[in-house]
């Protein structure tokens, strides 16, 4: 998903502002996917993100008038996504809680697989040619799994492609702590499709 | 003394921790060159290396969904009643 240009920004808003129904149907089928994707990082249920989603528009709308153009608007829009799925969260975990309180210091590679002076036991096996779509469900899955941050973390980097610099806006994160996060969700995706492609070896 | 003390070299233990810092280039010169020094010598960590890599470009294939009629039916209400709002 590319990032309009500021000009087109701009435009963008003032065509919002006008209440231009086009441009903001536009923007909609660009970014609603994407912010769902982001909502249910916080949120369990679809239905719930659906919410997120439609809360965050309205946001979005009523708070045109706030934007400065100090960030992109597409990181202006997931920050209030952001806000608003946090706040759904809290409501829902108080309905009903869920855990996912992973332990945080875990290493990216199970210790076992290291003999006593850090090298590895047996052989690292390359991986034949995965099957894209098969390996999309393995990932899917291990994302799910994954603590909170570390979810939203590697949503946003890796799944939808932003750079650090607006994860960590959208996030409010380091830059240090992104990059950890970031490596701990990458480190157990790897794992996951290591063991799925183990098996199918 | 400096420059004569021979730099540690790095485990495959250590190295597996810093394949994302490698990635973003957040490495120290000297860290990075003892990485890619562990991993010129290391057919294990190469591929491994390789798989990590694969991991990235594997989840950036994930679909996005489109928007359902029904979300955009209702962005659309959503839409015009801001605009009565505004007026």
């Amino acid at each position: 998903m590319q990032t309009a240009s500021r000009t087109d920004e701009s435009a963008l808003v003032a065509a919002l502002r006008a209440g231009d129904e086009r441009a903001f149907m536009e923007l909609v089928q660009a970014y609603s996917p994407g912010m769902r994707r982001l909502a249910l990082t916080f949120v369990r249920t679809p239905a719930v993100a659906d919410d997120v989603v439609q809360e965050s528009w309205l946001g979005v709308l009523r708070g045109l008038d706030r934007f400065e153009g100090r960030s992109s608007l597409k990181t202006w829009i997931y920050r209030i996504v952001a806000n608003v799925a946090r706040t759904r969260a809290v409501r829902e975990a108080r309905s009903a809680p869920f855990s996912s309180f992973a332990g945080d210091d875990e290493a990216s590679v199970d210790p076992e697989r290291f003999i006593a002076d850090g090298h590895w036991a047996s052989p690292v096996e390359p991986w034949q040619a995965v099957l894209d779509a098969e390996a999309r469900d393995v990932i899917d899955r291990a994302i799910a799994a994954l603590p909170e941050q570390q979810r939203q973390v590697i949503e946003l980097r890796d799944v939808q492609g932003w750079p650090s610099d607006e994860v960590c806006n959208v996030l409010e994160l380091s830059e240090t702590n992104q990059r950890v996060l970031l490596h701990r969700a990458r480190s157990k995706v790897r794992a996951a499709l290591d063991e799925y492609l183990g098996a199918n070896r | 003394m400096i420059g004569l003390r021979k730099q540690k070299k790095l485990t495959c233990r250590e190295l597996v921790e810093l394949v994302t810092e490698y990635f973003e280039g957040t490495l120290s010169r000297r860290d990075r060159a003892r990485f890619e020094a562990h991993l010129g010598a290391c057919t294990n960590c190469t591929h491994y290396v390789a798989q990590f890599r694969e991991t990235v470009r594997l989840t950036g294939t994930l679909d996005e969904s489109d928007v359902s009629p029904e979300a955009a039916e209702a962005l659309l209400a959503q839409f015009a009643e801001w605009k009565r709002e505004q007026a």
